[in-house]
């Protein structure tokens, strides 16, 4: 009604509420004086008269909170609570400490794992209209995406009814002259309109005109906003000014958002246009590149990817020399950038989320007995008058104190943990993690968070709620919480007991998998002894060495001049490092054989003589390459031995001559079979793979592979050196020992990421699970000391009280192993994907898993069986 | 303690408005006041009479002053307002109609 008067009576009375207080009681002492005096005049002594009184008007303070209540606002009784259950939680701090550190670790967990889940899988990717965007790629055999050709592309882009743009761009590692010398960058070329296509536009300058991707157009370069920031100090006077890329002179005319990223052709520094040219880009079947577009409206990605195939397929009739085999595959740009990471992520949050609740459960189960130990407590203040609403809502008020601090600390600790887990990425991979850039504490994270912490709150503030609506109040105060009463939490705590261990043997299980899969995949055989070796990536201008004699008497004088380092044992080269890819194909056929236009797609790798011997490779039948096959030489080729198997079955290679396809045709003879070398992912099967000399099929980028009998890496800065004083205009983007490819290549560091993780979790769970397991045993001791002690003194011996209550944590250790192996089998096969070499229903993993939980969960029952033993029999039953 | 029969609900704020209609009282003066007009057969308790008293504060029903009794001891007097005045005839016709209404109940009975 008069609410504000209300209000502001109710403030004034609150302001002077010592005054108010003393007028109440008063006044009330005025009445109850009065009413003494009036049973003394009706004939009461005054003794009596004065208990009289007493008795009619109960307890004075009870009396002096009922006119409070009506005063008093509703904040005050709160902060009552507040005050309250701070001074519980205080009077308990191992409690206190033990259910935050365990909410703060399941939320820590939890929310970091979930920071990573939305940069990488929920933020949309930041262009327009994301949702409409694909990537397009050609489709072989052997690849089922693979690089499209620059012609194939441009018949695409003319022929197609689905896309509203179809654009095409590479990555390539890059020679930037600077004042201070040649320096490796990295940059991608794109077709004109792509930024137009993304639906991105500079902050700065202008974007790509249409046809400025032409040979014939002046060549102009957009920056990176951090290339902007970094090298150009972010003036706006980059616009107009030259930056020379490989020997070419390239005009300034924009600079990218700040936010932009394009994962696929990152790390970019600079973003140029494709401008074809060279050996590849103009060769039909040279695949270089790769396709982005962006759907007409209403364009499903069935039609698209129909829409393209079908133009493939005619591409293939009217080039079958180039084209046979090659199709088309449309998947949206999103699957094409976090495809590979979702299934990882999709475990790891899993796995955070089964910690999170192992660690609920164990601080639920810690209300619990808290609650079980309050009933006294409890009782006592409800005889004293204390409602029920008005316990439940201190019971709600200590568990919103716990979630608050222990949310608090847990997104405090996720925050610190993201940045460290993006820290332990290899710096390489992270370059090329762009949508990582998005990671932190973001409005979804928040609200995640939040959802964790209502959930818990709900969690907290009902266990003892509904723990005492069960339990009948006035029976406690009777019994003082003894004997029966724990029953009913016996049963419920064994019950999350047993949850808390399955979900423990899930995430115990899914570790030991994982783990046992980076053990496999670390020790696949690649067919070379990795270690003592340091290699090196050496690009040099095409303006010099683009020649194949330049490029020759170059690859000679690397080789000599990082021969004469010391500790060098010998020099190896190559065109891609081992352990990386099975791509950088060439087309073979086998002459000799009918042939109808057909062609072997193999990985090709360029070396030299001493390649194979460096590499610790074996040779399987056969030689080696000779300084004597050189270009003057008829063409000579080693084929590993996936080729021999796949297309000589029963036959004998060496001898066979092979051709590659095209306008020019070279023949090579085979004249040795190696064993296969690891040229892919660790995880990859061998495939058929050709090595051709060096000295016939020069390049102008080559990486030198070292044997030293030193450490590997302190050799590579002389190498560096070596290689600059060789000429300074030469660059050197990667140097990296055999060791540290291997461990960072990306299916290592996915392997070794996911197992890590996931064995942190399952590490952790395991402790709160047995933690759960001790507390719920070490009750059940404490409420049965007395029937114990009745037992002992009857003449039970030590043993058989050993084996009363380890028989009963052995129940509910094996009920939780049986429902943990059959949900961790279930659990694993969800993940098969991420497992190497290992079955879902790995028996010896599951079988190691049974046994490190049976026996630390024995342990932890042992030590309360221990106590139980111990027990002086006089003492417990005379106790109470 | 002997059971006394339970007041109805709200009609403790009508019979102490109804009581501050003869003069200004102090806490004790209205419990007696009730008690001695109702014969003895109502007793109002401290317990629900002073936070009653509050609530009438509180919606500006009543005012309180501190004054000297006969004995010259201090109590404090509430007095009735002219909106506790109004309030009181809504409450009577309100209660009147409850009779009412539960005496057609008792009759048709």
């Amino acid at each position: 009604m008069k609410s504000p008067i209300r209000f502001f009576r109710k403030l004034w009375i609150f302001v002077r509420r010592e005054k108010f207080n003393s007028e109440l009681e008063e006044e009330m002492a005025f009445h109850r004086e009065h009413a003494e005096k009036q049973l003394q005049v009706e004939g009461l002594p005054p003794q009596a008269a004065q208990h009289a009184t007493r008795r009619q008007f109960g307890s004075a303070l009870r009396l002096k909170e009922a006119s409070h209540d009506i005063v008093g606002f509703r904040f005050e009784s709160v902060l009552q609570d507040f005050r309250f259950a701070i001074r519980q939680l205080r009077k308990n701090p191992g409690f206190t400490a033990t259910a935050t550190l365990m909410l703060a670790l399941g939320m820590c967990a939890s929310v970091a794992i979930f920071a990573f889940v939305d940069a990488a899988l929920l933020k949309p990717l930041p262009y327009r209209d994301p949702s409409g965007l694909v990537a397009v790629f050609e489709k072989t055999s052997t690849f089922p995406r693979s690089n499209i050709s620059y012609l194939d592309y441009l018949d695409w882009k003319k022929q197609n009814t689905v896309f509203s743009s179809l654009d095409a761009f590479d990555h390539r590692g890059m020679i930037l002259t600077t004042s201070s010398g040649a320096q490796p960058t990295r940059g991608a070329r794109v077709s004109d309109g792509f930024f137009r296509t993304l639906g991105v536009t500079p902050i700065l300058g202008r974007d790509f005109a249409p046809g400025e991707d032409l040979l014939s157009a002046p060549r102009t370069v957009l920056l990176s906003y951090a290339t902007w920031q970094q090298r150009y100090g972010g003036k706006e006077d980059v616009l107009g000014q030259a930056v020379v890329l490989n020997g070419d002179d390239n005009v300034i005319i924009g600079v990218l958002p700040q936010g932009f990223h394009f994962a696929p052709a990152e790390p970019a520094e600079f973003w140029t246009t494709i401008h074809p040219s060279g050996d590849c880009d103009l060769r039909r079947s040279c695949h270089s590149m790769y396709g982005v577009a962006r759907l007409k409206d209403g364009v499903a990605l069935s039609t698209a990817l129909a829409n393209v195939t079908a133009i493939a397929a005619q591409l293939e009739k009217i080039y079958p020399g180039d084209n046979l085999g090659q199709s088309a595959a449309v998947v949206t740009l999103t699957e094409s950038i976090v495809g590979d990471i979702r299934p990882i992520l999709f475990v790891l949050f899993c796995g955070a989320g089964l910690l999170l609740l192992i660690a609920s459960v164990n601080v639920a189960s810690l209300l619990l007995v808290r609650s079980e130990g309050r009933k006294r407590e409890v009782a006592v203040r409800s005889a004293l008058g204390a409602s029920r609403v008005r316990l439940t809502r201190q019971f709600v008020t200590e568990g919103l104190i716990l979630v608050a601090v222990g949310s608090a600390l847990g997104v405090v600790a996720a925050y610190w943990t993201m940045h460290l887990l993006t820290r332990l990425i290899p710096e390489d991979m992270l370059a090329r993690m762009t949508f990582l850039h998005g990671l932190g504490l973001t409005a979804r994270v928040w609200t995640f968070a939040g959802m964790i912490a209502l959930l818990a709150s709900a969690m907290f503030s009902l266990t003892p709620t509904l723990h005492f609506s069960l339990s009948r109040i006035r029976d406690n105060l009777a019994e003082g919480g003894r004997a029966y009463a724990g029953n009913a939490w016996r049963r419920v705590g064994s019950k999350l007991v047993v949850l808390e261990l399955a979900t423990a043997v899930v995430l115990l299980v899914g570790a030991g998998l994982l783990g046992k899969s980076l053990y496999l995949l670390l020790h696949v055989d690649i067919g070379m002894r990795a270690d003592h070796l340091a290699t090196l990536s050496l690009d040099a201008p095409m303006s010099n060495y683009g020649k194949d004699p330049q490029a020759i008497a170059l690859e000679r004088r690397v080789i000599s001049q990082i021969a004469a380092l010391p500790g060098v044992k010998s020099v190896g080269i190559t065109t891609d490092i081992p352990v990386s890819h099975w791509g950088d194909t060439t087309w073979v056929r086998i002459l000799g054989r009918p042939w109808h236009g057909e062609h072997y797609d193999v990985p090709e790798r360029d070396v030299n003589p001493d390649y194979f011997t460096t590499l610790g490779a074996k040779l399987f039948r056969g030689r080696y390459f000779v300084e004597a096959d050189d270009a003057s030489k008829p063409h000579v080729a080693i084929i590993n031995q996936a080729f021999a198997k796949q297309y000589f079955p029963g036959e004998d290679p060496l001898g066979k001559q092979l051709s590659t396809l095209g306008d020019k045709p070279v023949s090579m003879e085979i004249v040795g079979i190696v064993e296969d070398i690891k040229e892919g992912q660790l995880d990859t099967v061998n495939r058929s793979a050709v090595y051709i000399p060096f000295a016939q099929s020069p390049n102008n980028y080559f990486i030198v592979v070292v044997r030293t009998s030193q450490t590997e890496q302190s050799l590579l800065p002389a190498m560096r050196a070596a290689i600059h004083q060789i000429d300074p205009d030469i660059v050197t983007p990667t140097g990296a020992t055999m060791m540290e490819v291997i461990n960072e290549s990306q299916s290592a560091y996915m392997h070794r990421s996911s197992a890590w993780l996931v064995g942190g979790f399952a590490f952790l769970a395991l402790l709160l699970g047995v933690v759960g397991l001790y507390g719920v045993v070490a009750y059940s001791v404490s409420q049965r000391t007395r029937e114990i002690g009745i037992r002992m003194a009857l003449g039970a011996q030590t043993g058989s009280v050993y084996q009363l209550i380890l028989k009963e944590a052995a129940r509910l250790i094996a009920v939780g192993l049986a429902v943990g192996l059959v949900c961790s089998i279930a659990a694993a096969i969800l993940m098969r994907g991420l497992l190497f070499g290992v079955r879902s229903w790995d028996v010896p993993t599951l079988a190691a898993v049974a046994a490190v939980l049976a026996v630390s969960a024995l342990l932890a029952s042992y030590i309360p069986a221990r106590r139980a033993a111990s027990l002086d029999p006089a003492e417990t039953l005379r106790a109470e | 303690m002997a059971q006394k029969p339970d007041l109805l609900p709200g009609t403790l704020d009508l019979l102490i408005l109804k009581t501050l209609t003869r003069a200004p009282q102090h806490g004790y003066g209205i419990a007696l006041s009730i008690k001695q007009s109702s014969q003895y057969f109502l007793t109002v308790e401290e317990g629900s009479l002073y936070p009653a008293l509050q609530r009438l504060l509180l919606q500006g029903w009543v005012k309180a002053q501190w004054k000297q009794t006969e004995t010259n001891r201090r109590a404090r007097y509430y007095t009735l307002t002219p909106a506790g005045r109004k309030q009181l005839g809504v409450e009577l016709s309100q209660f009147e109609q409850m009779i009412t209404a539960i005496g057609r109940v008792l009759q048709d009975a």
